[in-house]
């Protein structure tokens, strides 16, 4: 295959463009990629200053780079799931990336804040891994950009990730979510005794143009040494098998990704968002002043985070009591 | 030929393939979801190999959570 712009040896086919790249037009068309979409939907401005989740992975360490080669002004953010190896291996992938940048990066783990691991909380609570692991990364990217005094929050997600996301919601009708499928996520303030303060941080996907395998294809043409291991919990994950069904489709009609989520936000996603928060009221959490719904007239509702935290200590406090003796 | 996979890592001989496509097609993948690589180079799916090649299929498609 030639390159479609200077029709030199090209290392990258993306058949659903009908184009392919060498390796100096894939990185151009790439950072064009992700230029467009934070201006058109739109993300944030040059004197912004960026909070970039990063996991190690290809996708938020691409992220990162392209930010980096566009001029914006990011710090990295890592937080360790302490998932044995796996984790040990991403943290140092974000570290020696950050290091060959020289760019700025923030460490926290779960085990300090939160006093768990990934694997924990799921024993603990009896849940999937997964799911303990997303409630708990959303709560703390956005925690820590408040504490750090972030406006805009950047995550990795990208095509491949909203699509399975989508076709998840689609499949379930969540239309809840669906209302809120949008790769900007405006921040939510609340008011109390006349003065305000972020309860969530604009969050921020300029990675949705591309698919998985273009971040990749990205990071192996930048030598970005990302772990390429999978996520030793991710075993029988749902969102991952939404994936490869919609690779599959891809495969044999070439476009199908990006039709589906670009149609949705174009056409659908309007139509869901009214119905927002399933018509409840959005209050701040009892415990932790994090935003939560307020249903049936609860008089101190308690959000998801602060519920499974709590479940989690008193699941190992009981763990630990010695039983009682009968006499 | 060598080529070595991914998740778990292992290296399995193949013999016969002449191009990327026919390489994934006698493996069973599909080619949307990897990258193929040779010598820390990336390979269109029409890429000639030869049987003295040493390939690294690597999956692109993440799981988890959010």
């Amino acid at each position: 295959m030639k390159c479609k712009v200077c029709r030199g040896h090209a290392v990258v086919d993306i058949r659903r463009h009908n184009a392919a790249f060498c390796r100096e037009h894939f990185i151009d068309h790439v950072r064009g990629q992700v230029a467009r979409t934070i201006k058109e939907f739109p993300m944030f401005e040059p004197e912004d200053r960026l909070f970039v989740a990063v996991s190690g992975g290809k996708d938020s360490l691409a992220l990162w780079d392209i930010l980096l080669d566009l001029g914006y002004d990011t710090t990295g953010f890592y937080l360790d799931l302490g998932i044995g190896g796996y984790s040990d291996r991403s943290k140092a992938a974000a570290i020696a990336f950050a290091d060959r940048r020289g760019a700025k990066l923030i460490l926290r783990s779960l085990a300090t804040e939160h006093g768990y691991t990934v694997p924990e909380l799921a024993r603990l609570t009896g849940r999937v891994p997964c799911a303990g692991c997303g409630l708990n990364k959303r709560y703390e990217f956005n925690r820590a950009a408040i504490e750090e005094g972030f406006e805009v929050l950047v995550t990795g997600h990208n095509l491949d990730d909203e699509v399975a996301t989508l076709l998840g919601n689609v499949l379930h009708w969540n239309t809840d979510m669906l209302g809120r499928q949008t790769p900007v996520l405006e921040e939510r303030i609340f008011e109390s005794g006349g003065s305000a303060h972020v309860a969530l941080v604009k969050k921020v996907k300029p990675l949705v143009r591309l698919a998985e395998r273009e971040t990749a294809a990205y990071a192996v043409l930048k030598g970005i040494d990302y772990v390429v291991d999978e996520c030793p919990m991710v075993d029988g994950n749902t969102h991952h098998r939404y994936k490869e069904a919609a690779t599959l489709l891809e495969e044999n009609s070439p476009g199908t990704k990006q039709q589906f989520y670009f149609g949705f936000l174009q056409r659908a996603q309007s139509t869901f968002s009214s119905s927002g928060d399933g018509g409840a009221e959005v209050v701040p959490c009892a415990q932790c002043g994090a935003p939560t719904v307020r249903w049936d007239g609860a008089a101190e509702p308690v959000c998801s985070f602060c519920k499974t935290k709590a479940l989690a200590h008193r699941k190992r406090a009981s763990a630990r009591r010695p039983a009682r003796r009968e006499s | 030929m060598k080529v070595k996979l991914r998740n778990p890592d292992r290296v399995v001989d193949v013999s016969g393939p002449s191009t990327v496509l026919d390489l994934l097609e006698d493996l069973e993948i599909v080619p949307e979801a990897v990258l193929v690589i040779r010598d820390s180079t990336l390979l269109t799916r029409d890429e000639g190999l030869s049987e003295e090649d040493e390939i690294e299929v690597r999956p692109v498609l993440s799981g988890g959570a959010w």
